[in-house]
């Protein structure tokens, strides 16, 4: 039976629907292994003392937070977990409303913390690279207020941090340009202050080579398996956890594609040399 | 003058920023850094010059009746509503020109800024992007056939990396002992990633920064002028 | 009131979904209703932040709490008033002042971060001990990574024709990229299908509550 192009696109699209729809509904309970990169970057964030201040920078939008935003929950709540006190920033201005939305998840299993004390948002500013090697110089020339207006001075957790160096590390969370290279060119190659971090699984082959002898990157976090990895990692069922059953199932459908498409080319060579 | 001078500013701004790599002491540093804040603010007023060139495009369109007309009228009906939002009443804890909006978020839940954020704009952001996701299947169908020995090496990655990266891999050779765990898919997965992948990654990186620094000089030294547009 | 407005939200989520998704069978008013929403919606949310978040702070607020101390910001104000002459063609020549300064310092500082992160600490990185590994596969792997990055950088060395014997490293550094391309499409689908993923999600989830 031959199928118009047409009709065999939309048979695709509802078989791959399907696909990925049954195991939300009905989850396998399937484990992943845990790769070195997380291992990395978890260690940077377990190693590090108390009551030091971390940045995690927003660098996206909402068309990847399902990539993204359990990374962002996940390494926030490991900062938590440790006493660490954590400065949201933003590089892109959706990337405010997503630090928000991670800070209100994790602070609902956290009432102790407290904002401007534990945890402050200073907002989105516009610059990639030119930016963070001002923050380089001055954070709070870059950041003269939070997002709430609050003065940079005025807030209990900044007092003793003037510049990238007083930072104990910086994960920038991001899905493009500014994001993390630009962290890692300025805040690591230049101030030499550890940079880790999370991509999109589209752009984390081009980020490999920088987790390197040199530490260029101190591990690195591919995509939504690497944010479930993360979360075990912690000991926590995120949202990225519950949806690797899916991803599973979608990735073998994917090469049963493109098997059916490699016999289907394959006869019609045959029928053709015939 | 009106070519030669942006010329020599942009030649006199980035020798200062190279100087001040070598040199991070007074002057250097200090121009350096207000140039940082003021390119800041100059980017600001770029992106308000998208966003005013955007206007008058879907503007145009709706005068003229072009084709489409009545969705660019909604655009723009929609950027307006948006707009008076966020500056009437602010989003989240940030307040606008009429305070805090306590009255109007106590119907909504929330701001009417960040009501449209996460009801229209983040559903509308993300479902864009997930159509994605059919495209490459069907690509994958149709498109992704072995050929030759190079489309053979493309494939074969991308199969084990595509099983490695999920719990098939791990299920599939789980069983194999800690002597042969190199061929175990995920470890094989990682080994790639790691490795070749590393090294082709790299040679990119090292050729396109090569790329870069050399347009950059050719910008600073003024050879490179196609940022200053056509001769008017 | 709040619980209804939480409701209509969710549906107009789902409706705005939906419309997107409507697209995979065809072109139709709906998806192109909600594609210019989209572009409405992102414009403006660009625009309320660039105020709120640069404008105000960075340069309004400074001149009205001490305009005589901060009077130099005048300076970028004015640069990016002349940024905005370029929608008029008779002044679009003044805002080649503003673009060559930000050109400028862009190009300055692409040079050098490039140059250390790109070039310095990647050569540095691929100068290592190949047989310092404990492993087998660690000694393989980083012989790979070594003949890989150099026949890889071959490989983009166009100024001058590859003949005979010289074609046999591109050749190798082909090999090493077409691994790369294909460890990256398996990555891009990895990527493609977790958004996929996330949107099911929400619909099955937070619209019909058939997960819970």
């Amino acid at each position: 039976m031959k199928l118009s192009p047409v009709a065999e696109r939309r048979i695709i699209f509802t078989v791959l629907l399907f696909a990925v729809a049954l195991p939300l509904v009905f989850p396998i309970g399937w484990t992943t292994e845990i790769s070195e990169y997380t291992r990395i970057a978890y260690r940077l964030i377990e190693e590090t003392d108390e009551n030091k201040v971390v940045i995690i920078s927003f660098d996206y939008d909402p068309s990847t937070m399902t990539e993204l935003q359990p990374m962002a929950e996940a390494m926030i709540e490991h900062a938590f977990k440790k006493n660490q006190r954590v400065i949201a920033t933003a590089l892109w201005p959706m990337g405010v409303q997503m630090a928000e939305q991670a800070f209100d998840k994790v602070c609902s299993h956290y009432p102790d913390k407290e904002r401007g004390v534990d945890y402050t948002n200073l907002g989105y500013k516009v610059g990639g690279m030119v930016t963070i090697q001002a923050m380089g110089r001055s954070l709070s020339d870059v950041y003269p207020v939070d997002n709430q207006n609050t003065p940079y001075e005025e807030i209990p957790m900044l007092q003793n941090v003037r510049r990238l160096r007083d930072i104990a590390w910086i994960s920038s969370l991001s899905s493009g340009v500014p994001g993390l290279k630009e962290w890692m060119m300025v805040a690591r190659d230049s101030y030499q202050v550890p940079v880790t971090g999370g991509c999109t699984a589209i752009s984390a082959p081009g980020f490999f080579p920088y987790v390197n002898e040199q530490r260029q990157l101190h591990g690195l976090l591919g995509g939504l398996k690497a944010a479930s990895e993360y979360e075990s990692l912690i000991g926590r069922l995120g949202s990225a956890t519950t949806k690797m059953d899916a991803q599973s199932i979608a990735h073998l459908l994917i090469l049963i594609f493109i098997a059916i498409g490699n016999i289907k080319a394959w006869h019609g060579k045959k029928g053709r040399q015939q | 003058m009106k070519r030669s001078l942006p010329l020599i500013f942009a030649f006199v701004v980035g020798i200062i920023v190279l100087i001040s790599e070598f040199i991070p002491h007074r002057p250097f540093n200090q121009i350096v850094s207000t140039l940082e804040n003021w390119f800041m603010i100059i980017s600001g007023f770029a992106i308000l010059l998208g966003q005013i060139s955007l206007i008058r495009m879907n503007a145009n369109k709706i005068a003229n009746r072009l084709p489409d007309w009545q969705y660019h009228l909604a655009g723009l009906v929609s950027f307006a509503l948006m707009l008076i939002f966020g500056l009437l009443w602010g989003m989240q804890e940030t307040p606008g020109l009429m305070g805090d909006g306590q009255g109007i978020s106590a119907y909504l839940g929330s701001k009417p800024f960040d009501y449209l954020f996460e009801n229209a704009y983040m559903p509308l952001s993300a479902t864009l992007f997930s159509l994605l996701a059919f495209f490459i299947a069907s690509a994958a169908y149709r498109a992704f056939i072995i050929r030759g020995f190079e489309s053979n090496l493309l494939m074969i990655t991308a199969v084990i990396v595509i099983i490695g990266r999920t719990s098939i891999g791990t299920m599939l050779t789980g069983w194999l002992p800690e002597s042969l765990s190199f061929w175990h898919i995920p470890n094989l997965a990682d080994f790639i990633m790691e490795f070749p992948n590393s090294a082709a990654q790299r040679a990119i990186l090292i050729s396109a920064g090569l790329g870069i620094v050399g347009s950059s000089l050719r910008i600073i030294l003024g050879i490179e002028r196609s940022y200053l547009g056509g001769d008017k | 009131m709040i619980q209804i407005m939480h409701v209509f939200g969710i549906w107009l989520a789902a409706f705005f979904t939906l419309s997107i998704f409507s697209f995979l069978y065809k072109d139709n008013p709906f998806y192109k209703f909600a594609e210019q929403v989209f572009v409405g919606l992102s414009a403006a949310y660009w625009l309320v932040y660039i105020i709120y978040s640069i404008m105000v702070p960075n340069l309004f607020a400074k001149l009205i709490d001490d305009f005589s101390g901060n009077i130099v910001l005048l300076i970028p104000a004015t640069l990016g008033l002349m940024m905005l002459m370029r929608l008029h063609p008779k002044t679009q020549w003044l805002s080649r002042y503003p673009i060559s300064i930000m050109i400028g310092t862009t190009a300055g500082i692409s040079m050098l971060r490039y140059m250390k992160s790109d070039i310095l600490e990647q050569v540095t990185a691929t100068m290592i001990n190949p047989f310092s590994a404990n492993t087998v596969s660690g000694v393989l792997g980083n012989l790979l990574l070594i003949i890989g990055t150099i026949t890889g950088v071959y490989f983009f060395y166009f100024s001058k024709k590859v003949e005979g014997i010289y074609k046999v490293p591109s050749k190798i550094g082909i090999w090493f990229l077409m691994v790369s391309f294909g460890a990256t499409f398996g990555y891009t689908v990895m990527a493609r299908i977790s958004l996929l993923i996330g949107r099911l999600e929400f619909l099955l989830s937070d619209w019909l509550h058939i997960i819970k």
